[in-house]
């Protein structure tokens, strides 16, 4: 298995290729204003850098906060049309409801609400009204509208009114780019329309993004096929993948610390991401980042997400450091650390200045920190591990010690022993673990549905099936899919055995 | 005895809302969104004293019935809860004075003012449970043994039901619970209406006003950086109970509850010892080390430990970090009567009611 992992940051686009359990190479260089020059100048390093090695390429995976940020910066967003299945309920929280009133005002098309959708066990709530779909279609078309959001209520255990009304608006909107909420969301009317319309908002760009991707690839001479990672861990075929553009959002911790688990060779422990401002904190589970299971908002609007589950705390290797060392943080230089530095002749006091004093690395110039006594930046760097292992303590959930990976340009800050961590673990490449994660990743198929009238045995099944199906769908090998994660909640006041199941599974991705 | 709730007022509302929900209740987020749109077109609701109320004043005590999760994806709707209210002034050929809620915890704390909304009827500072409660005996007026009907149901589609008569308070809530289900299990209700000398005399009073301080005691401390659990226990007159996080959560289905156990190992200055609660919709009884140190009616709440949100049953997960506080419950709840009702015992648990504020136990 010989990949090539990119990871595109807010800072770096960091690219590595890896052959196996093997990092044969890697790169760092600054991201672009238009994402492609800083993939391009990544690839070609790469190639340069890697030679022969490049060839017999599996895959090419992509890691990207593009998608994010458009939302987040308001910038080449579509208007969309959006439908809601479901009178007469719900009717008095139309769709963008919640929404900040900039975002809803650039994406707010035509907002339709028609009877139909389902109950919590599959009778219909009203038939669905056709005509009354037809018509919203029209509208949408008239107001040139090509970006459709489809939400049926309830649809998660029954897509049978999304399915239908999809077939009605292509028709009155030939080619026009539908997204229905089943395949998006879990149970949650309005989190999962959020989602929804987030992921019809950026169809155009995402189209456009995946197209450029592809060319930047056939361009430096890349035949292999194209991913793009997901927010759980996994990937997805370019193909599908820009289809499906909101899943890509919050990626990059994710694959942090995936890489993380694959360069340290351990499933479980926990992984403290150093970086130029703050330090994430996570936990891993069986390889993959526990997740945090809440409603979480991106650029303003709510959604349901598999997130994962972090705690960031104010310390990285450009926090800026009081004079009597009695402040850390949380302000920072940031990316401006070579200019800012003590140790780079600037005229702040850093975390990175800190650890050069006190002789844990060897930086800049130590001449610049003539003034920094050693036993006060001894003292300072105490006080910073005690800052790592306070946060190490809160994201823990079993009493014995357990290893801890530390990764991250700025990891020269966590200290060789931490209480309640059986060992340290440094590895190479840490700094570049996002791409590593990023090219090591495995396709995934989720299901999140309410089922009733059904035994226990029965429902897990059923939901394994269609899990298995996103799977392949998503490039898995049947052959190589693993269940990761089973759980079912039944469900409070609702008869019929009525559980709520939650079923995840892994593959290896297939050859092109 | 009458002052309009303040738009700003309605966040800490919910914030409140939740926090006295104790775990159930359904979380009060899309009834809020509902009025913060009603609010957003120039409505007001008014607030009203209970002493206000005359003896023979009609009062509405209304409620969203159902499974929180149906709630997620049918959602509240302020002209769905209005229905019920119109059908029983028709029943009794009556018009109601004022509207309050059945339970001030969770989503139904915003119930009365959906309804105030569209009728412009003054809601009642007071509901029957002081917190969230699953079964409809489980409220102050059951306890003081009122009359338990009519009470009158409306579904989202032309589907009505009166249950004229019922031999008991439990046998309102199965045959009232059997429509609801029937209906997609949600509906809007309107219970047996109550005069103003009961809701004076039997209502828990002031509950309004006490959840808009406790949400904004919680928020004004979130906003200062300062802690937001003590913010609550101050607000609250509570005590800390237990800080932790969840290992490990517990949970199964009996007779349509959402019954279950967490458990949690200390942090700070519990670290060492481990805590239990149980919950049955709503967290009924705690142990510590294997002790029981607190049961319903006490309200047990746990309390996201950094930002003071509460968290219900239903999202209960390994790795919280949490706080399990304790609020005291109104008196009513803590009579012989009252424990018969809500006690521990009410919800399967062989225990004498634990409590965490001795003062005042009949």
């Amino acid at each position: 298995m010989r990949r090539i992992g990119i990871d595109v940051g807010g800072t770096n686009t960091d690219a590595v290729l890896i052959d196996g359990a093997t990092v044969l190479h890697a790169v760092k260089t600054p991201t672009t204003e238009d994402v492609l020059g800083g993939i391009r100048a990544a690839l070609a390093d790469l190639l340069a850098g890697a030679g022969d090695a490049v060839r017999g390429l599996d895959a090419v995976v992509i890691g990207t906060t593009h998608f994010t940020n458009a939302v987040i910066e308001r910038r080449a967003l579509a208007r969309v049309g959006a439908l809601r299945i479901g009178l007469p309920a719900s009717a008095s929280l139309p769709p963008f409801i919640d929404w900040p009133d900039d975002l809803a005002a650039l994406v707010r098309g035509v907002v339709a609400m028609v009877p139909g959708g389902h109950e919590y066990d599959g009778r219909p709530i009203v038939p669905m009204d056709h005509a009354a779909v037809r018509d919203a279609a029209r509208r949408m078309a008239d107001a040139g509208l090509t970006s459709i959001g489809i939400t049926s209520v309830f649809s998660p255990l029954t897509a049978e009114c999304e399915l239908e009304a999809e077939r009605i608006v292509a028709e009155e909107i030939p080619g026009a780019a539908i997204t229905l909420s089943h395949d998006l969301g879990r149970i949650g009317l309005l989190e999962r329309e959020n989602v929804t319309l987030l992921n019809a908002c950026l169809q155009d760009l995402a189209r456009r993004t995946t197209e450029a991707f592809t060319a930047a690839l056939q361009q430096s001479g890349i035949a292999a096929p194209l991913y793009l990672t997901q927010n759980d861990g996994t990937i997805m075929r370019a193909e599908l993948a820009r289809r499906f553009p909101v899943f890509s959002f919050a990626s990059g911790p994710t694959n942090s610390m995936r890489g993380a688990a694959f360069l340290s060779g351990l499933a479980d422990g926990v992984v403290v991401d150093v970086g130029g401002t703050t330090t994430d904190i996570g936990y891993l589970k069986d390889g993959f980042p526990r997740e945090a299971n809440a409603a979480v908002a991106i650029g303003g609007v709510r959604t349901l997400f598999r997130m994962p589950d972090l705690l960031s705390i104010g310390l990285g290797g450009g926090t800026e450091i009081a004079e009597d060392g009695n402040r850390i943080g949380p302000g920072s230089v940031g990316f401006r650390l070579l200019q800012k530095a003590l140790a780079f002749g600037g005229d702040t006091l850093t975390a990175t200045d800190i650890a050069v004093a006190a002789g844990r690395i060897e930086l800049g110039d130590r001449r610049h920190l003539a003034a920094v006594r050693r036993d006060f930046a001894e003292r300072v760097l105490t006080r910073m591990a005690e800052m790592v292992t306070e946060g190490v303590d809160r994201m823990k959930t079993e009493a014995g010690d357990v290893p801890l990976l530390a990764v991250g340009g700025g990891s020269f800050l966590i200290p060789d022993r931490v209480e309640g961590c059986s060992a340290v673990v440094r590895v190479p490449h840490h700094a570049v673990a996002n791409a590593v994660g990023a090219a090591i990743a495995q396709a995934s198929g989720e299901v999140d549905q309410v089922f009733s009238g059904m035994t226990r045995e029965a429902a897990l099944a059923a939901a394994q099936l269609e899990a298995e199906r996103r799977a392949v769908e998503a490039g898995a090998v049947p052959a190589s899919l693993n269940v990761v994660e089973m759980e079912d909640i039944p469900l409070s006041y609702l008869p019929g055995d009525a559980r709520r199941v939650r079923v995840r599974m892994i593959g290896d991705i297939g050859g092109p | 005895m009458f002052r309009t709730i303040e738009p700003e007022e309605l966040e800490p509302l919910a914030t409140g809302a939740w926090i006295l929900g104790t775990g159930g209740g359904g979380s009060p987020y899309l009834a809020y969104l509902n009025i913060r749109k009603l609010y957003a077109e120039g409505t007001r609701v008014t607030l009203m004293d209970p002493d206000a109320l005359a003896d023979d004043d009609l009062v509405a005590v209304v409620s969203n019935m159902g499974a929180p999760l149906v709630g997620q994806e049918r959602l509240s709707d302020p002209d769905f809860a209005t229905r019920p209210v119109r059908m029983m002034e028709e029943y009794l050929g009556r018009r109601f004075r004022a509207v309050m809620s059945v339970e001030i915890g969770g989503g139904n704390a915003f119930q009365p003012l959906l309804v105030a909304a569209r009728t412009g009827l003054p809601v009642v500072d007071a509901d029957a449970m002081g917190r969230a409660f699953p079964e409809a005996q489980m409220t102050s007026f059951a306890i003081a043994e009122l009359p338990m009907f009519p009470l009158t149901l409306a579904d989202i589609r032309d589907n009505e039901v009166i249950v004229t008569r019922a031999a008991s308070w439990k046998w309102m809530e199965r045959i009232s619970r059997k429509v609801c289900t029937e209906v997609g299990s949600i509906a809007a209700t309107c219970k047996a209406p109550r005069t103003g000398a009961e809701v004076k005399r039997h209502g828990i009073l002031r509950t309004t006003t006490q959840a808009i301080a406790l949400g904004r005691a919680v928020r004004e401390a979130r906003r200062r950086h300062d802690d937001p659990v003590a913010a609550t226990l101050d607000a609250a007159h509570g005590k800390l109970v237990f800080r932790g996080k969840i290992a490990d959560v517990q949970r199964r289905t009996t007779e349509g509850f959402l019954r279950g156990t967490a458990r949690l190992t200390g942090l700070d200055a519990d670290r060492g010892a481990t805590f239990e609660v149980a919950f049955q919709n709503e967290y009924a009884v705690g142990w510590r080390d294997g002790r029981v140190v607190v049961t319903t009616p006490d309200l047990i709440c746990l309390l996201d430990s950094v930002s003071g949100e509460a968290i219900g049953t239903e999202s209960l997960r390994y790795g919280q970090r949490v706080s399990v506080i304790a609020l005291p419950p109104p008196p009513i709840l803590r009579t012989p009567k009252g424990l018969a009702n809500v006690g521990p015992r009410a919800f399967g648990h062989d225990t004498d009611y634990v409590t965490l504020f001795e003062e005042g136990v009949a």
